[in-house]
């Protein structure tokens, strides 16, 4: 795992492996791996929340679990940074990852592809794929997300392209 | 024109200071640039009539707009260039490579074009071709439509404005590929090749996935993120290697990967390295349909030495995807009647002349590969690749390289409940 801090590398190994190669065009396959993605979800936000690093929420906003919306965070300056976080599982996962947006920072900043998309290290994709079927939406938020956030938040917040939200409401209201 | 007005207007007004002896050089320049602005804003928006149906004359005349191409058949390089009329072309991804390659089929005469986008276009695409600064905001399958139907009013246009990666999206696409209306006694699917002009791995992989469980061949093209480099690969299910049979190739850059600056932005781009490409996939789209010269297995262009590295690949008995597999063993259990065809047809030309090289007239023998003997790259064995290619990324492990534990799920297990487990943890 060269190129991974080791922080992301201890908390990764932690979050349990999926066994089943399914996509969403899967039919019962895939209602299998949907329960193995909650299962590994949990334990990740569970893992977070006793190691008192709770960063997001997500959870499936449609009935065959294609769609997921939810927030995510990041804490810079003793201030809380929170972004609308969304994305859909691709026909073609797990073979592909799923391409996380913040469309709340879509233009904001360079390491983002049209819509919001995240661009991810190139570390991501070939770790992806070397673990194809074992990882699922928890490690791409743990290896994707979490260091995007922790790189571009500071940066986007030291330029001005983002308020916290305190600072906003007061600004909006003098 | 605004400015060209203004700067017309400001040498008129030098005049008064002018030197009298210059002065009659000066009004005859001025009044040709007049002539000029005039000629355009005349000219205006003028859509040319369709061409009469199935009547694609070779008559050389300035008003023939198929008249150059005809002379292909003339020339004997293609034997029947107004085929061109019954073909269909699925082009996915209307961006730098897309739209330029769609504007050279429109112009070629292509019957149908299908074009797949969800973007719009933005002044950040303004160092491409095609695209024009008024487009900006449109969605880039509507400008491409707009833009296309003034250039040739004779191809028919289909467009899609989606993403072929998402559920629904996907769903569109495959069925928008059958689709035989346009030519209902075509055998397979509603269109005759697909080219994948996307710019990500993950769109790659759904046009992948649908090519393959469709049994359709097509084109798949790229640009590297750094703008220097650039491929095109042809995909036959079950024959050569399928997108997913083995990781990406790449071409090398041929500089050392680990001093590019990454760090900072996502992608450059160039519209040269792009035309390039465009121009390398609609040639070899040219000669799959209209069957004139070698359609490249694959052919990858470095732009920083000019290198042209060619390989072949073959399909992976071991690859990942399901349909893939499928074909495969549909195109063993066709070999027999394949080698019958082969055999029939040699028969039936016994007198033919030797197929020499296709490039007779290649006097300087310019032969960059050896292609001679295509040793079809085993795709297992994936490191050994020819000089100019790299892997974009390592081969799923068949073990776990992670030290960690697995979420086994019993059948027991149920989704409502892990759903409201989730939920009671994401309320917490
Ligand atoms: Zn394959």
């Amino acid at each position: 795992m060269e190129g991974w801090d080791p922080n992301t590398k201890s908390t990764l190994t932690q979050i349990p492996l999926l066994t089943t190669k399914a996509g969403p065009r899967d039919g019962t396959a895939w209602t299998q791996r949907l329960k193995e993605e909650y299962k590994s979800l949990i334990a990740y936000t569970q893992m977070n929340k006793s190691n008192d690093n709770d960063w997001f929420r997500i959870s499936a906003a449609n009935p065959e679990g294609t769609r997921w919306t939810g927030k995510c965070w990041y804490v810079y300056n003793l201030l809380k940074y929170e972004f609308d976080l969304q994305f859909d599982i691709p026909v073609t996962y797990p073979s592909t990852a799923p391409e996380l947006e913040l469309p709340q920072l879509d233009g904001k900043t360079q390491k983002m592809y049209r819509g919001g998309k995240i661009c991810l290290t190139v570390h991501f994709k070939p770790l992806w794929a070397k673990n194809c079927p074992r990882f699922g939406i928890a490690h791409a938020l743990c290896l994707g997300l979490a260091p995007w956030l922790a790189a571009e938040v500071p940066i986007l917040v030291d330029s001005g392209m983002i308020k916290h939200k305190d600072d906003a409401a007061t600004s909006a209201e003098s | 024109m605004e400015i060209e007005l203004d700067q017309l207007l400001a040498d008129l007004q030098s005049l008064d200071h002018s030197d009298p002896s210059s002065l009659r050089a000066s009004l005859d320049q001025i009044q040709s640039r007049v002539e000029n602005l005039a000629n355009v804003a005349r000219s205006g928006p003028v859509r040319r009539p369709k061409v009469e149906c199935q009547d694609m004359s070779s008559e050389v005349v300035d008003s023939n707009p198929y008249s150059r191409l005809m002379a292909l058949q003339r020339m004997g390089i293609v034997e029947n260039y107004e085929r061109i009329r019954d073909f269909s072309i699925a082009i996915v991804g209307a961006g730098g490579v897309g739209s330029v390659a769609a504007e050279m089929l429109t112009r070629c005469g292509i019957g149908r074009l299908l074009l797949y986008d969800y973007d719009k276009v933005e002044l950040a695409n303004m160092n491409r071709l095609f695209f024009r600064p008024d487009q900006v905001g449109m969605t880039k399958t509507d400008a491409a439509v707009q833009t296309l139907s003034d250039i040739n009013p004779d191809v028919v246009l289909e467009s899609y404005t989606l993403n072929i990666t998402t559920v629904d999206g996907f769903e569109t696409f495959v069925s928008s590929l059958n689709n035989k209306s346009f030519c209902p006694s075509k055998e397979g699917t509603g269109v005759d090749l697909v080219l994948s002009c996307v710019d990500n791995y993950e769109a790659r992989m759904a046009v992948n996935q649908a090519c393959n469980e469709l049994s359709q061949t097509w084109l798949e093209s790229g640009v590297s993120e750094d703008a220097v480099s650039g491929h095109i690969q042809l995909l036959i299910p079950g024959e050569t290697a399928c997108f997913a049979c083995a990781p990406p190739l790449v071409v090398a850059s041929g500089i050392d990967e680990r001093t590019l600056k990454r760090e900072g932005v996502c992608a450059a781009s160039l519209p040269t390295t792009m035309g390039v490409v465009a121009g390398l996939l609609v040639q070899n789209t040219l000669k799959f349909l209209l069957g004139f010269g070698q359609v490249s297995p694959y052919l990858g262009y470095n732009s920083l030495k000019d290198f042209f590295p060619t390989m072949q690949m073959k399909s992976n008995p071991q690859c990942s995807n399901v349909a893939c597999l499928k074909r495969q063993e549909e195109y063993i259990l066709a070999e027999p009647a394949r080698d019958a065809a082969a055999k029939a047809k040699l028969e039936a030309e016994p007198q033919s002349v030797e197929e020499g090289p296709l490039h007779e007239d290649n006097e300087w023998n310019i032969s960059v590969v050896d292609d001679n003997e295509p040793e079809g790259v085993d795709t297992k064995s994936s490191d050994v690749l020819p000089e100019g290619f790299t892997r974009e990324f390592p081969s799923a492990d068949e073990s776990p390289s992670l030290d960690t534990s697995e979420a086994p799920v019993t059948d027991d297990d149920d989704l409502d409940a892990l759903q409201k487990q989730l939920e009671a943890l994401n309320s917490a």
